[in-house]
């Protein structure tokens, strides 16, 4: 077994393992959002790169959903996080030893990089020699460290590490301090002054006082006195002081490449598993999806908009979840109904399921079979701008054509009320015409329009609605449930709250 | 060292909580005029009489006898008290006023302040000291004699003076030795200082008589940054110790603070005693008892607050109420059954803060809580609010009453009418006593006081406000049946005259 990286099991492979710019489709799926908030406390790891890059291979996707699944478990999570706590604090520490200009103070603090490095290494066997792992890329990392933390090469530099520790912590000085002159020289055990003036006034204490301990300013570095301090210290113990000389010029690379990079990669998991954990707070599910690169029979149940969650648990208001599924040869959900229903959340649901899918990350609800697409597409109208009519009639048909253009059988495309700036007998047309495109392409599609006419528009199409409560037509439910596309059921509601329907009159006016 | 005046072995707490219902207390017992008299404009006296008398009620009995004894010690040498009071305010006035630099953010200038105020400090309690050496034979009280031994054990002259050696020594003449470690980068830490090996010797020769070497740089005149540098470094070594000279100093204050204010109770018990006996009012010391006896039995009880704002000396009362745990109180109106109701309540809060009571004798079992619901004037025109707001504060009383607790109730549940009042009244009596607690109701509810009569409860007492043939009050309150009317007619009278 051989390690390479834990995000990536063939290191062979040609795939493009980072991409430094996000997809296009990110800000219609609201997917900058989403990967803005998981990321946002892990800037330093720089993390974006991976979740840009959608993977192609359903062996990938497996390798890292079982990496996901050993690390919800707690404790092993509590220790990676603990191993990450310790590398970031030896990364500062040795950019401060970087950026010093004495130099026994800059070998101090690379001292305490290497001190720490060394404890963060210790204790990740120790852990992970505890943790049951399942996967594959977990238990071939642990393999690799376990082998690494018995190599000469670190048992050495932890013996060395720990000899100038023990010697250095054996240094004791004294100062005489007087007008402009100071003294160094070894300490002799002279009294604690403090403690003695103390014992002379315990007589009069009275419970608490007020601390006058001035919080004199810590760690700011060292001035041009403490260096001469240190280095006068520096010849009262000369061997302790060459020993330290030598240690870090011969160890100015300590860390292992395979090990720093593993720090980093594992904080996509949890990254993403913090992420999580504010969903599942609040109720929300999370589930690992079937997923196939051939079989186009998706479902989804009680998924969710992520972005959409977070604002709302953010703001203490509830939830709400959908359902959806294709079977046989349906390929493309048609969405209608009243605006503010949920409509477009639910377009943006089914893109970001798809494409966490592809990442290989648990995914928004309680159960899901996906497709693993090659390409993911979306066309979301931004705005009406009756100012330019014919150029964004357009401009939104030349983004059609091209989409159309590079999408395979196995694409995916989010279409959002698009040619609602022209007439309706236009809308029709071009929309029945994309329509006959992609059920050519056999392109899995979710379309948002207020087009009655394209959910009945063949076998392959599917029809569903958002909803609202009958006795309240104001009141949305946010359900978009299959049914058939009825355009008159919302004015029917609202009449029927006004006793204005058929019925109502006919009652009212005793017909 | 502790003053313990207040009790034999803990600090009186002038920070403690007073009693939930303080507001009420001190507006229906008009508590003001006591603290008054006792501070004699003085705020930190009034501050002091304010919460020893409020929180008297959690006084045990051997608390309120140790004060007692201190308070006789007291009246006899009021004089020696006021000096040593005084002492105790010079200290805390001339920190005020001066010694600013203990504030300072340098340690340095903490350090330099401390020891003038330690200086300052080391004289008054040299002052306090001598004052123990001369008088202490004119106290008898166990609170006095501890206090003054405590004084000659712990302020002796060897004291005094290793204690001005250390002053001397901290201003460092020689130069300051602190010694170090080495931190997280090689960071000079755990700075300590320390104090040289031989006292003969200066450092500077013990520095040069050393085997091992010692290493000497000196900063050049022109470095400023050097010479702030520098006196960083000192500032760490002396941080500790200027903490701990500041928090000497903040203590030797709080034992100043802690004297003035224990004394201060007895400051005030004397301005007290000094206004009655000019009035030629009696005041005696109380017996007070377990609080699960039933006593209450005095002679010449009077409402100190009312002599007091009268200036001059008012009728008192008996009553032997041994064994009894319901009072109702009817009677004249202006008869006094007010000032007699504020009287039991005064003397209870005088007795259990360890004071004299004013009365020519008094016994009474100490009570857990003193709760009083008093009729309040507010919102007279809405009865039925009136009434929620009085049982509101009932309701409040409930939830903090305790048994072997005081009730007083001054013409509670009148603002419905009687019938429905009585019953009101009725039903909560009842559950007060089943609840071991004592009640002393003034009330015009005929209905309830004469209810109450006709069960011939022996734990029951009635008390009248007493009346001439001739209808005019003598403000005596005895013993004797509820009677129907409560002479509104004498007081129609009296204001519209009787002719008409």
């Amino acid at each position: 077994m051989t390690f390479h990286s834990i995000l990536f099991e063939k290191t062979e492979d040609s795939v493009k393992k980072e991409t430094p710019e996000a997809p296009v489709f990110f800000v219609d799926l609201n997917l900058d959002q989403v990967i803005e908030a998981i990321t946002a406390r892990k800037e330093e790891y720089n993390l974006k790169p991976f979740f840009y890059t959608s993977l192609k291979d359903i062996d990938t996707i497996k390798y890292r959903q079982e990496v996901m699944r050993d690390l919800e478990n707690e404790t092993l999570l509590e220790k990676i996080e603990s191993f990450a706590q310790k590398m970031r604090v030896m990364r500062r520490c040795l950019a401060l030893a970087d950026k010093l200009y004495y130099k026994y103070h800059k070998e101090g603090w690379f001292l305490e990089a290497v001190e720490i490095y060394c404890d963060a290494v210790n204790c990740l066997v120790h852990d992970l020699s505890l943790a049951d792992l399942k996967s594959f890329g977990l238990l071939a990392f642990r393999e690799y460290v376990m082998n690494y933390a018995k190599s000469d090469r670190f048992t050495l530099l932890q013996a060395e590490t720990k000899k100038l520790k023990a010697d250095l912590s054996t240094v004791k000085y004294c100062l005489l301090i007087k007008g402009n002159s100071v003294k160094v020289r070894k300490y002799e055990s002279e009294m604690d002054y403090s403690a003695e003036v103390e014992k002379t006034f315990e007589k009069f204490k009275q419970g608490a006082v007020k601390d006058y301990q001035v919080k004199l300013p810590m760690g700011s570095g060292m001035n041009h006195v403490e260096a001469q301090i240190l280095d006068l210290v520096a010849r009262l113990y000369p061997d302790i002081f060459l020993n330290l000389d030598d240690f870090c010029t011969k160890n100015s690379h300590f860390v292992d490449e395979t090990i720093a990079v593993f720090d980093r990669e594992i904080q996509f998991y949890i990254a993403y598993l913090e992420y999580v954990e504010t969903f599942k707070r609040a109720g929300l599910k999370f589930c690992y999806p079937q997923v196939s690169n051939t079989c186009k029979e998706v479902y989804s149940y009680e998924g969710f908009d992520l972005a959409l969650a977070y604002k709302l648990i953010n703001e203490n208001s509830s939830v709400v979840c959908n359902d959806f599924y294709l079977k046989d040869k349906e390929r493309i959900l048609v969405v209608t109904g009243p605006n503010q229903g949920g409509k477009t959340t639910f377009a943006r649901t089914f893109g970001q399921l798809h494409y966490l899918a592809s990442l290989g990350c648990p995914v928004p609800g309680r159960e899901a079979q996906l497709f693993l697409f090659d390409s993911l597409f979306t066309h979301f109208e931004k705005e009406e701008n009756i100012q330019n009519l014919r150029g964004k009639l357009e401009d939104d048909l030349i983004r059609i054509y091209h989409i159309l253009d590079q999408a395979t059988s196995n694409s995916i495309l989010i279409m959002n009320e698009i040619f609602t700036s022209t007439t309706l007998r236009d809308g029709v047309f071009l929309s029945k015409k994309i329509m006959e495109k992609i059920i050519q392409l056999d392109l899995l599609c979710v379309w948002v329009t207020f087009l009655d006419e394209l959910a009945s528009f063949s076998e392959k199409t599917v029809s569903m609605a958002s909803t609202v409560v009958p006795e309240n037509p104001a009141l949305r439910t946010y359900k978009i449930v299959r049914g058939p596309a009825d355009g008159l059921a919302y004015a029917i509601a609202i009449a029927e709250k006004y006793r204005l329907t058929y019925n109502r009159l006919k009652e009212r006016l005793k017909l | 060292m502790k003053a313990f005046l207040m009790y034999r072995d803990q600090d009186f707490d002038l920070q403690q909580k007073l009693p939930w219902n303080e507001q009420a207390l001190i507006q229906d017992l008009e508590l003001n005029v006591l603290f008054d008299a006792m501070a004699l404009g003085d705020k930190f006296l009034f501050e002091v009489a304010k919460k020893a008398v409020l929180c008297g009620l959690s006084n045990d009995l051997d608390t309120i006898f140790y004060r007692q004894h201190i308070l006789k010690d007291c009246l006899k040498n009021p004089s020696i008290i006021r000096d040593i009071y005084h002492i105790a305010v010079e200290a805390i006035e001339n920190k005020k006023k001066h010694y600013y630099g203990i504030f300072s953010s340098y340690p340095s200038s903490i350090l330099s302040s401390s020891i003038e105020m330690l200086q300052m400090f080391m004289g008054l309690l040299k002052k306090l000291k001598s004052i123990a050496d001369e008088q202490a034979d004119k106290f008898e009280s166990e609170g006095f004699t501890a206090f003054f031994a405590m004084l000659k054990r712990e302020l002796h002259d060897e004291y005094f003076a290793s204690v001005q050696d250390h002053l001397r020594e901290l201003k460092f003449r020689h130069g300051v030795l602190i010694s170090a470690e080495l931190g997280k980068g090689n960071e000079g830490t755990h700075y300590i200082l320390r104090k040289p090996h031989n006292k003969k010797q200066s450092w500077m020769q013990r520095i040069f008589a050393q085997k091992s070497p010692v290493y000497t740089f000196y900063i050049a005149d022109r470095d400023e940054s050097g010479f702030r540098a520098l006196s960083e470094l000192k500032d760490r070594g002396i941080n500790l110790v200027a903490n701990a000279l500041a928090q000497s100093a903040d203590h030797i204050l709080s034992f100043f603070t802690m004297l003035r204010t224990e004394l201060a109770f007895y400051v005030g018990c004397l301005n007290l005693h000094g206004q009655l006996a000019r009035m030629g009012e009696p005041i005696s010391f109380p017996l007070p008892v377990a609080p699960d006896e039933r006593k209450h039995s005095f002679k010449g009880l009077y409402d100190v607050c009312l002599a007091l704002s009268m200036k001059q000396k008012i009728v008192g009362n008996d009553l032997d109420a041994d064994h009894k745990d319901l009072v109702i109180i009817t009677g004249a109106n202006r008869g006094g059954k007010s000032t007699f109701l504020r009287s039991l309540g005064l003397s209870q809060l005088m007795m259990q803060c360890g004071m004299f009571v004013p009365a020519e004798f008094f016994c009474a079992n100490i009570c857990k809580g003193l709760f009083t619901h008093y009729k309040r004037k507010e919102d007279v025109t809405m009865k039925s609010g009136k009434l929620d707001e009085e049982l509101g504060r009932m309701s409040e009383i409930i939830d903090h009453i305790t048994s072997n607790s005081m009730v007083l109730l001054n013409e509670s549940f009148a603002a419905t009418n009687e019938r429905e009042g009585s019953e009101i009244a009725r039903q909560i009596i009842c559950a007060l006593l089943e609840k071991q607690i004592k009640v002393f109701f003034v009330t015009h509810l005929y209905e309830l006081a004469h209810g109450f009569y006709t069960q011939k409860l022996e734990n029951a007492i009635f008390l009248r406000a007493e009346r001439q043939t001739d209808g005019r009050r003598t403000f005596k309150i005895t013993q004797g049946e509820p009677l129907q009317t409560s002479y509104g007619e004498d007081l129609y009278n009296k204001i519209f005259g009787t002719d008409c």
